[in-house]
This record gives C-alpha cells, sequence and structure tokens, in this order.
C-alpha cells in the first residue's frame, strides 16, 4: 500500500477534476446530459478511489460514516420537503410552478433543488456502501 | 447502413462477453469481463441515442459494480468457482424454451426504429413538444426525471437510501463500533 | 430478410436474457449468480432503450437543427433503474459477505450440506 508512487500522485492528480466534472454533471444536468443520479455516482467515484489508494482510515478521516450516514437521509428530506414547500404554496405535491415567480422560474428552482437531493443521497449511499464493504474485514 | 453495422458489432461482441462469463471459472476474470459487458452495454446506449443512460451505465456499470465485487470477492477469499454438480440439461432446456416464447413474442412488436410504434404514440409526443414551454429545460430526460415524473424519482431516491440502510445494517456494524470504542478510550 | 433487419436487436437482447437467467439457475457460486442476474438486468435495459428508438431520431435534448428525437420516456425509466439496480446489487452482495461468514463458503451445494446436517 505504502509504495505505489504514481498511482498515488495519478489519484492525488485526478481526484479533484473527478470531484469538479461530478459538480459540472449536477448543475449542467438542465442542458446537456446528465443529472443528480449521474453526478452522485462521479462524486462517489474521487471518494472511493482515494479510499483504494490510500486506505478507509485516512478517507475517514476526510468524511466520517457518521456525516455520511445525516447526508443520505438529508438528500430524501430535500427532495421531500420541496414537494412539502410547494404544498404550503398553495399547490399540488412536487408541482414546482409556484416556487418561482413564473411558471417556467419554479420549475427550474424545483429541478435544480430536487436534483440536488438527488445528487446528495446517492452519493453519499454509495460511499457508505462503499465503506462498509471496505471496513468489514478490519480488526 | 453504418448504424445498423456498428450496432450489429456492439451487440455480438456483447453476446460473445455473455458466453464468455458463463464458461470461465474464475472469478476474478468473470467479474473484469461484467465490466467490460457493462462499458460495451454503455456503447450501445450511445448508438441507440440515449445519452444520458449510456452515462450513467459507464459510471455505475464500469465503476462502481465492478469495485464492489471486487471488494466481496476479497472478503470472501474464493477465486474459483466449483464445477456444477448437476447435469446442464435441465436449465438449458428451460432457458431455450424460454427464449423460443420469447422470441415468438416479438414476432408482434413493431420494427426497431418504427415512428409509428404505439410506444411512441402514447406520451412520448407531449413530453417532447411541451417540456421546452412547460419547464425551460433543453433536455428533456431531465424534464421528465424531475418534473412530469417527480413522484417516480422520489421513490427510486427512496429506494437507493434504503438499499444503503440495508447495507449498514448488514455489514456496516464495524463503522460505527469501532469509533465508539475510540470515544470511550 | 426484411424481418431479420427489423427485429435482430430484440433477439440478441432475449439471447442475452437468456445467458443472464442461464449463470442464475445452472450456477451454484453465489457471486457468479449476482453476475448472471446482472446481465440479465442489462438486457432489459438495452430491450426498454430499443423500444424507445425512433429511427432518425437525436438524443432528446433540444438543439436547433433536429426534427425528430428519441422517445425520453424509456431513457428516465431505465436511467432510475440502473442506479437503483447497483443499490440493490450491493445489498446482494453484502448478503453474500454475511452467507460466507456464516458458513464458511459461497457454493450452494455446500450451504444445503450443512443446512441439512444440522
Amino acid at each position: 500500500m505504502s509504495h505505489n508512487l504514481i498511482l498515488r500522485i495519478i489519484s492525488k492528480f485526478l481526484i479533484p477534476l473527478i470531484i469538479l466534472f461530478a459538480f459540472y454533471v449536477q448543475f449542467h444536468g438542465d442542458f446537456g446530459p446528465g443529472g443528480g443520479f449521474q453526478a452522485g455516482v462521479i462524486f462517489s467515484v474521487a471518494f472511493i478511489l482515494y479510499t483504494l489508494v490510500f486506505g478507509l482510515d485516512s478517507a475517514e478521516k476526510i468524511i466520517t460514516p457518521v456525516v455520511l450516514r445525516i447526508l443520505a437521509s438529508l438528500g430524501v428530506v430535500i427532495y421531500a420537503g420541496t414537494g412539502v414547500a410547494s404544498l404550503l404554496l398553495g399547490a399540488n405535491y412536487l408541482d414546482y410552478d409556484v416556487l418561482g415567480k413564473t411558471p417556467v422560474a419554479g420549475q427550474h428552482v424545483g429541478i435544480l433543488v430536487i436534483e440536488l437531493g438527488v445528487g446528495i443521497t446517492v452519493a453519499s449511499v454509495m460511499i457508505l456502501i462503499f465503506y462498509s464493504f471496505a471496513g468489514r474485514d478490519r480488526d | 447502413m453504418i448504424d445498423i453495422l456498428i450496432d450489429v458489432m456492439l451487440m455480438s461482441f456483447l453476446a460473445i462477453t455473455a458466453i464468455a462469463i458463463i464458461r470461465i471459472r474464475n472469478l476474478f476474470a468473470v467479474i473484469m469481463l461484467f465490466g467490460i459487458f457493462s462499458l460495451l452495454s454503455a456503447a450501445v446506449f450511445v448508438v441507440l441515442d440515449a445519452a444520458d443512460v449510456a452515462f450513467t451505465e459507464a459510471a455505475v456499470g464500469g465503476g462502481i459494480s465492478t469495485v464492489l465485487m471486487l471488494a466481496t470477492l476479497a472478503l470472501t477469499r474464493q477465486q474459483e468457482e466449483k464445477p456444477p454438480a448437476h447435469t446442464q440439461w435441465l436449465p438449458l432446456t428451460v432457458v431455450v424454451f424460454t427464449g423460443a416464447i420469447l422470441v415468438y413474442g416479438t414476432l408482434d412488436m413493431p420494427a426497431f426504429g418504427d415512428p409509428d410504434a404505439p410506444a411512441q404514440q402514447h406520451v412520448a409526443p407531449y413530453y417532447i413538444e411541451k417540456s421546452q414551454t412547460d419547464t425551460g429545460v433543453p433536455n428533456m430526460v431531465t424534464a421528465v426525471l424531475a418534473s412530469y415524473r417527480g413522484f417516480d424519482t422520489l421513490g427510486e431516491v427512496t429506494v437507493i437510501f434504503t438499499a444503503g440502510v440495508g447495507v449498514l445494517l448488514l455489514i456496516g456494524s464495524n463503522l460505527f463500533k469501532r469509533r465508539r470504542d475510540e470515544d470511550e478510550s | 430478410m426484411e424481418l431479420i433487419l427489423s427485429h435482430y436487436n430484440y433477439w440478441i437482447v432475449i439471447f442475452l436474457m437468456m445467458a443472464g437467467f442461464y449463470t442464475v439457475i445452472s450456477r451454484g457460486n453465489l457471486v457468479k449468480k449476482i453476475v448472471g442476474l446482472n446481465i440479465f438486468q442489462v438486457s432489459v435495459f438495452l430491450l426498454y432503450i430499443s423500444i424507445g428508438n425512433v429511427e432518425g431520431g437525436t438524443a432528446p435534448i433540444v438543439i436547433e437543427g433536429a426534427e425528430k428525437y428519441s422517445n425520453p420516456l424509456p431513457h428516465v425509466l431505465i436511467l432510475t433503474a440502473i442506479v437503483v439496480g447497483i443499490a440493490t446489487t450491493a445489498l446482494a452482495l453484502a448478503l453474500v459477505v454475511r452467507i460466507r461468514e456464516a458458513y464458511g463458503t459461497i457454493e450452494e451445494e455446500e450451504i444445503h450440506e450443512q443446512d441439512q446436517s444440522l
């Protein structure tokens, strides 16, 4: 594990790019191919690569399982909460028309927010699943 | 014509990979072949104009599922699959019979790529015409996923969350147990 | 000839489907069974996307100059199905890990033998 010099240098170079690409896919999903599901998966790939190369212990220092557990549920809450918000504003559940000044602006806000919720849940669940597999045979 | 040629090529690669997966006993090789299978299917999705799906399949199938299967292999410490104990005739018969029935079923299906097929007549024209004016989002897949079918997607996200909870319950105990020990010491 | 050209895609998909099905019912190794299930799953995705394909259409993203688009609905269904599929696959793999810890093997036959000797 300690001697993979090339692997370490290359992954240190790649991980920021992967995360940047994940954010691009997340927020550009309205215009090109992409969206919350893909962005979440790509974001988790960056952390999985880090865990594979540097070990689970150092990965857990960056983002702990407890935080991931909260984030995974937070994503679902953001999504369901958007529906509740539109209910409170007087429309049907998950009807985004009322979230902005015009229906189209409201749709834009709604889609961005729920895609963010999807992205957070998918990314943290995937990292959490990989942590579980990686941490199974320690001690 | 070139479309069909590429499609046939990729599809036959897929078929060859599937046969290799059935025949090879070394589990490591099987999992790597499955990664190739996923990547090839992502290429087929691109040929069939499904950019979003290809994107997801390449990231999920070629990336995460291969890594998770390799992690399982490392945890189970078993490299070779044991040769099957029973004769293969019964499963082979069942599979050939089921396949024949399915092929018979496709004979009534509309031709591949037919614009007048029933699947193209139902709600799809509405989505294609109205999604731009209704939501202002050029990517129809995102518009349908997040807006028209928001309930579906909420359900899917909940399924993913539930699966994550299930994995944690089954094998995730180490992650949290160890932290508690550290707090006590 | 006409029939082959218009239906070959469905037939190859059915072949892949049956390859996955055969792996599931004929092999005893649990990891291999899961790989078989995944092959089955991918071929169902291919079937859906094949149905949504429109001749001469382009990917369903609005651009100038495009007149025909592929059907976006199957794309949406399959996109979410892929991510849900990996989540459920992870659950199955976690079960395999637990079975290995409880029985010391991931071969179906050996698990049956141990169960009967109890």
